[in-house]
């Protein structure tokens, strides 16, 4: 196949313990650390393992986000990709809407495959590959934790709640990743200043015709409900004299 | 009267309880009336369990032979054909319903609401982010149907005492051919279902070894529990995906949780928010699994684990 289209979301890295804004305004970003959805960086690993088995000639990251965004696609470009797209819109703008952009940089580049993540792990959605693959009009096929080509189809090993299901899928389609279908590449210093020559787009989202609106509104922030600290036994007697006193034993 | 339209989560065979659980959210809302749309290949069982679930005006059956195995590609159409007329549109946020739900939105063109943990008014839902670290009030837009995922852990499942009427939906759509089931595996076991038992004993990548999950499966076996894991030991291949608790597993609300050998990680944590107890048993005493536990045990599991079995 000719291309692979993988998307790369700026999202707060993995290991920051995230913290509510005292006004319930959003999350704390100062300062924050900020990584590719680590979902995302699998997806882009996979798409370079097929590049590399000679099965695709081109793998393109792109990103739906502030110029922030750039950072990150730098980092794809540094594992090996060849180019970035980045669509400049607001961070909020809403999972359909991004779903549309993804369907516009598919349809101008001709794109066979599109890899992204499962789901995002700031806003937790997971909707952006099944709503590319609901309006493109193509299969999906989610949480994929193998991914085997075979001509113009895709067999791919899905993780669902009842174990491990396998589905033939035609391309063109899209397929979200889950961690386990790979372990990503470190990144080495050489190729961060290769990265630095590849090319990197920029593309207003008006000029995809797109509106970058927020339908869905996120009015408050809270912190989750604290759970009460609870009592250290000392051994195996007090564990089960402390489950008696509950009722449940 | 506002009417929801839920899809019903199903093997073919049974009902799955995240249905009533989705039933359950819908009586939030106020002044709704509920109908549970079962898509099969042959659907008298399914509907017949579902015709039960207090609370559901009637049952909608789908029966077509693309029904047999739930591919989402197949399915949605459908589901929007059904969907003329109805307010709320609602699937489970099970990896079922958060495969479909998104597709169904689209096809609509709409924006779907994700793990709905709360309803505080006719359109305005909370939800949890940043794997549960912080919680969001959404506010979905008047006017246009409303297509979520409703989180099961946060909803008590409704009771089974009623007898809805069923009718079969006539419906014509194209299905498409480009998505096919190969096959599913699934570790069957007669153990009590991850997803809704009230007990759940879940080991971590302390018991190093699947020979050395024994121990937890038979602790398990004398409370009647079911059996979770955390990432570290399905990915080291002790125990099989479908027995992951946490932000990309499964996430459950059983009133004990026992959690042997697991370090406490945000992203496990966030699959036991909802459980009524949790005992850790770790051998570190600063494990930040001791921040949520209401019963510690700091000791090694290879000790204490037989001598609990043996104590029960
Ligand atoms: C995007 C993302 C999503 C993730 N999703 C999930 C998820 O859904 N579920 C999940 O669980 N994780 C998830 N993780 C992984 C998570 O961050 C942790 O790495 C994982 O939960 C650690 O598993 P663990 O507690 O078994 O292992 P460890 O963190 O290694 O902890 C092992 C614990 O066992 C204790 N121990 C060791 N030996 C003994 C002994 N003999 N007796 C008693 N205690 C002992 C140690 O003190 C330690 O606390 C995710 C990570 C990422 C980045």
């Amino acid at each position: 196949m000719e291309k692979i289209l993988v998307g790369l979301k700026r999202a707060i890295d993995y290991n920051v313990r995230v913290r509510v804004k005292n006004d319930g305004s959003g999350v704390e970003t100062d300062g924050v650390k900020m990584s590719i959805n680590p979902f995302d960086e699998i997806a882009l690993e996979e798409a370079l393992r097929i590049k590399d088995r000679g099965d695709a000639s081109e793998v393109i990251v792109m990103s739906i986000g502030t110029d922030a965004a750039q950072q990150q696609l730098r980092t794809g470009l540094a594992m090996g990709a060849d180019r970035a797209i980045l669509v400049d819109a607001v961070d909020s703008i809403d999972p359909l809407s991004r779903a549309r952009v993804f369907q516009e940089i598919v349809n101008r580049e001709g794109v066979e495959l599109v890899i992204l993540g499962k789901q995002a792990i700031d806003d937790d959605n997971s909707q952006i590959g099944q709503m590319l693959a609901a309006i493109w009009g193509r299969p999906q096929a989610t949480f994929a934790s193998k991914i085997e080509l075979n001509g113009n189809t895709a067999r791919v090993t899905r993780e669902v709640d009842a174990g491990l299901e396998l589905v033939d899928v035609d391309l063109p389609a899209v397929i979200s990743v889950d961690l386990r279908l790979n372990e990503p590449r470190y990144v080495k210093l050489p190729d961060i200043m290769k990265a630095k020559k590849k090319p990197l787009d920029q593309i207003p989202i008006a000029d995809l015709g797109i509106e970058s609106s927020s339908i869905i509104e996120d009015s408050h922030f809270e912190p989750p409900a604290a759970r009460q600290k609870g009592i250290i036994v000392d051994d195996v007697a007090g564990l089960v004299s402390a489950l008696t006193e509950k009722g449940l034993l | 009267m506002a009417k929801v339209l839920i899809v019903a989560e199903h093997d073919g065979a049974v009902l799955n309880p995240s249905t009533a659980k989705c039933v359950a959210c819908a009586t939030a809302i106020a002044g709704t009336e509920i109908d549970v749309a079962v898509l099969a290949a042959s659907a008298a069982a399914v509907a017949s369990d579902a015709a039960k679930l207090d609370s559901v005006a009637r049952i909608l059956t789908v029966e077509n032979a693309a029904n047999e195995y739930a591919l989402s590609a197949i399915l949605a159409p459908q589901v929007v054909a059904l969907a003329d007329g109805y307010d709320y549109i609602f699937g489970p946020s099970t990896t079922f319903g958060k495969d479909l739900m998104p597709r169904v939105a689209a096809l609509l063109g709409l924006n779907q609401i994700s793990d709905i943990m709360s309803v505080e008014g006719s359109h305005t839902f909370k939800r949890p982010i940043y794997a549960g670290n912080a919680i969001v009030t959404v506010t979905a837009p008047t006017g246009k149907p409303v297509v979520a995922t409703v989180r099961t852990a946060s909803w008590q499942a409704v009771d089974a005492t009623n007898s809805a009427p069923v009718e079969s939906a006539d419906i014509a759509v194209d299905i498409p051919s480009h998505t096919r089931l190969v096959s599913v595996e699934s570790g069957q076991s007669d153990r009590p279902d991850l997803q809704t038992a009230s007990t759940v004993v879940s080991g971590g990548r302390a018991l190093a070894s699947s020979e050395n999950f024994d121990i937890i499966f038979a602790l398990a076996d004398k409370l009647g529990a079911a059996v979770g894991a955390s990432r570290a030991a399905v990915d080291a291949g002790y125990v099989p995906n479908e027995m992951q608790v946490g932000q990309t597993g499964k996430i459950i609300a059983p009133d004990l949780y026992f959690a042997i050998g697991i370090s406490g990680a945000i992203q496990h944590l966030t699959g036991i928010k909802d459980a009524g107890t949790i005992v850790a048993i770790n051998k570190d005493e600063e494990a930040p699994i001791f921040e949520v536990a209401d019963i510690g045990l700091v000791a090694d599991l290879f000790k204490a684990l037989p001598e609990l079995t043996n104590a029960l």
